[in-house]
């Protein structure tokens, strides 16, 4: 050890001075620091598909908001002496929008038939009573939002207490609460749709109370069981040892842990919702004639396709743009808020 | 295991008890007759007609007859429908449905095991994409655009398939393959989460570890495994093949219970409308009641906490 210590020379010029600034800039961190939410957005935009649905719904969305004030015309409104007009934009020069049809193997202008003054012209053509069908198409796709939105609400307002205080409560109140759950939900919605209609007329109005009886139920679920996990948390302990009330707990620890949960499931039961009021349009126990739902315009143009085919396409690629979007922003919000779940 | 399925078992008939009584009171509440045209029979008639249906009773003992009716298989008489007993519209038209819901969940299973297993084995690949894409569409686009849709392009551009007929095996394809694209997507999304899992598991590694080659062992260690957890989704796929049977039979003129329902509700059938509710929450409720136990057997982990259900 002596030897060694006297071969090593050490002089001034060994060492360096580490000026103080330098030290807090090794410490520090280059990328910065994001929140919870900061993070899941950035993952969320490397999703392509869930950014272009994203775009894709806001337009829909803007849309559906100006069809409340603004349609091209009243979509309730009849002219029969025009009715079944093929698809016409401005002058009939785009294909598929030119207002003539294929009728008998001859090609024939429906509009100069049907003697419409040259200035008018329907982007998606008429149904079989004359309605414009875009006009119509926009009030159903309005409608759609309408339900998913409605669905979002249910899911709030009733799915997210319900499972935190079934949680947080714990013992007899949860066994009860979760009994009351699993009668609810070993009822098919449809029959739930049906008694309702026993009930009510047909319409917005049934579909709707159906909803809030079955719709919060998987989010009832969901938010439960996370409840059940976060409620041993030791930062749960600690507000509750400070005497804080349960009402505050959940508001200012519970919920925003949950928020991940909460959106994600809500960004399922829309898709959900919005096929729902489709189908029973379709099978014609929804929404009541005359007014548009994408089921009905849908059911209406299946009687006609062999004939009038455009008036099935539209409402059939927008309910399937719609749904296809929404999933597709909803896997991508779970992967962003989850990254656990992604392979 | 014995008292779990007792209790499972209690609660179907709580549950199917309480759908049967709550239809039977709704009906009750219902303005109007069920006689067409009441205003033109004389009050003697109408009595007659009520004797006959049991009607003059007091409300509440039509409802045990109704209930003890239930029990015996007597479900009433339709309102429409010729006056036939709901019971026999119900059993003359159960085969097709039987025979299109069994195809499409075979399909539909089969055809998601390997499109699900595949994209797992060959993840990251243009076949996991393509799989993926297509349980997406499957997933979207709802059963009754997918029946419009294969209607007008194989039946009626293509006139590969009869349109809307109801004879024979050729008649019954695209309403199994309408009805099976929901199942197929579902089946494959899980199929493959579960797959991939399963793939980075220890066992698969000394599988191949000993020499097999990879089908061997995907064929041998890695489905089996992947299987299990497949069957709890059947629940959920037995309710929208339910669903789906409505519009699907609609849409192609098939004589199923499906289609009865559908004509029921918009003609306000009540009896025959309160007796398919009933068969078909039973029926969804007794399906998900057998995945349950069966995945309690198959799978011995699994605690069966009873919360399986779904709607």
């Amino acid at each position: 050890m002596a030897d060694n210590s006297t071969d090593i020379k050490f002089n001034e010029n060994s060492f360096k001075k580490i000026e103080k600034h330098n030290v807090d800039e090794q410490e520090k961190i280059s990328a910065p620091s994001l929140t919870f939410f900061q993070d899941a957005v950035r993952r969320l935009k490397k999703n392509k598909a869930a950014v272009i649905s994203f775009w894709l719904l806001a337009l829909i969305v803007v849309f559906s908001i100006i069809s409340i004030w603004w349609t091209p015309s009243d979509p309730n409104a009849q002219h029969v002496a025009y009715a079944n007009l093929p698809p016409k934009i401005a002058n009939g020069q785009i294909p598929g929008f030119t207002g003539k049809a294929n009728v008998g193997g001859r090609i024939v202008d429906k509009y100069a038939q049907a003697k419409v003054p040259s200035g008018t012209y329907y982007v998606l053509g008429t149904d079989y009573l004359g309605r414009d069908l875009f006009s119509r198409l926009m009030k159903g796709i309005a409608l759609s939002l309408l339900i998913g939105f409605l669905a979002t609400l249910f899911d709030l307002v009733i799915g997210v207490p319900y499972g935190v205080v079934s949680g947080w409560k714990g013992g007899r109140v949860d066994t009860l609460m979760q009994r009351f759950i699993e009668i609810i939900s070993s009822i098919p919605n449809l029959v739930i749709v049906i008694l309702m209609l026993l009930l009510f007329t047909p319409g917005l109005g049934s579909i709707v109370v159906a909803m809030g009886i079955t719709g919060w139920i998987t989010m009832a679920r969901l938010v439960r069981a996370e409840t059940l996990t976060l409620k041993t948390q030791e930062y749960v302990l600690a507000a509750r040892t400070l005497g804080e009330s349960p009402f505050k707990i959940a508001i200012k620890h519970l919920v925003p842990n949950l928020s991940s949960t909460i959106i994600i499931q809500t960004m399922f039961s829309i898709p959900t919702a919005i096929f729902f009021e489709a189908f029973l349009s379709f099978i014609g126990i929804g929404i009541p004639a005359p007014n548009a739902s994408l089921g009905t315009l849908l059911s209406d143009g299946q009687k006609t396709f062999r004939f009038l085919p455009y008036q099935m396409w539209y409402p059939a690629a927008a309910i399937s743009i719609i749904m296809i979007a929404f999933n597709l922003l909803a896997d991508g919000l779970r992967d962003a808020f989850d990254p656990k779940t992604q392979e | 295991m014995g008292k779990y399925i007792l209790k499972r078992i209690g609660y179907m008939i709580l549950t199917l008890f309480i759908i049967a009584t709550a239809t039977f009171f709704l009906m009750k509440l219902m303005p109007g007759s069920p006689y067409a045209n009441q205003a033109k029979m004389s009050a003697e008639q109408i009595k007659i007609m009520n004797q006959q249906y049991g009607l003059d009773k007091p409300v509440f003992q039509q409802y045990i007859i109704y209930l003890v009716g239930l029990l015996h298989g007597d479900f009433g008489t339709s309102f429409q429908f010729n006056n036939q007993p709901v019971s026999y519209l119900i059993s003359s038209r159960i085969g097709p449905s039987m025979q299109i819901g069994v195809q499409a969940i075979i399909l539909g299973t089969v055809l998601g095991i390997l499109l699900g297993a595949i994209a797992a084995i060959r993840k990251n690949s243009w076949v996991d994409t393509v799989a993926t894409f297509f349980a997406i569409l499957g997933r979207s686009i709802p059963n009754f655009v997918f029946a419009v849709l294969l209607q007008f392009f194989l039946a009626f551009k293509l006139k590969i398939f009869p349109i809307a007929l109801w004879d024979g095996f050729s008649s019954s394809i695209l309403p199994t393959i309408a009805l099976a694209m929901a199942p197929l997507a579902t089946t494959a999304r899980f199929m493959r989460t579960e797959m991939v899992d399963v793939l980075n598991s220890d066992y698969i590694e000394l599988a191949r570890a000993k020499g097999n080659t990879p089908w061997q062992t995907v064929a041998k260690h890695a489905l089996r495994n992947s299987l299990i957890p497949v069957i709890t989704i059947i629940g959920p796929m037995a309710v929208d093949l339910m669903v789906g049977s409505m519009v699907v039979e609609n849409i192609f003129s098939i004589p199923g219970i499906g289609d009865q329902f559908v004509k029921s509700i918009t003609t306000n059938d009540y009896p025959t409308i309160m007796g398919l509710t009933l068969l078909y929450s039973f029926m969804l409720i007794v399906v998900i009641l057998v995945v349950d136990i069966l995945y309690g057997f198959i799978d011995p982990r699994i605690r069966l906490s009873g919360n399986e259900g779904s709607n």
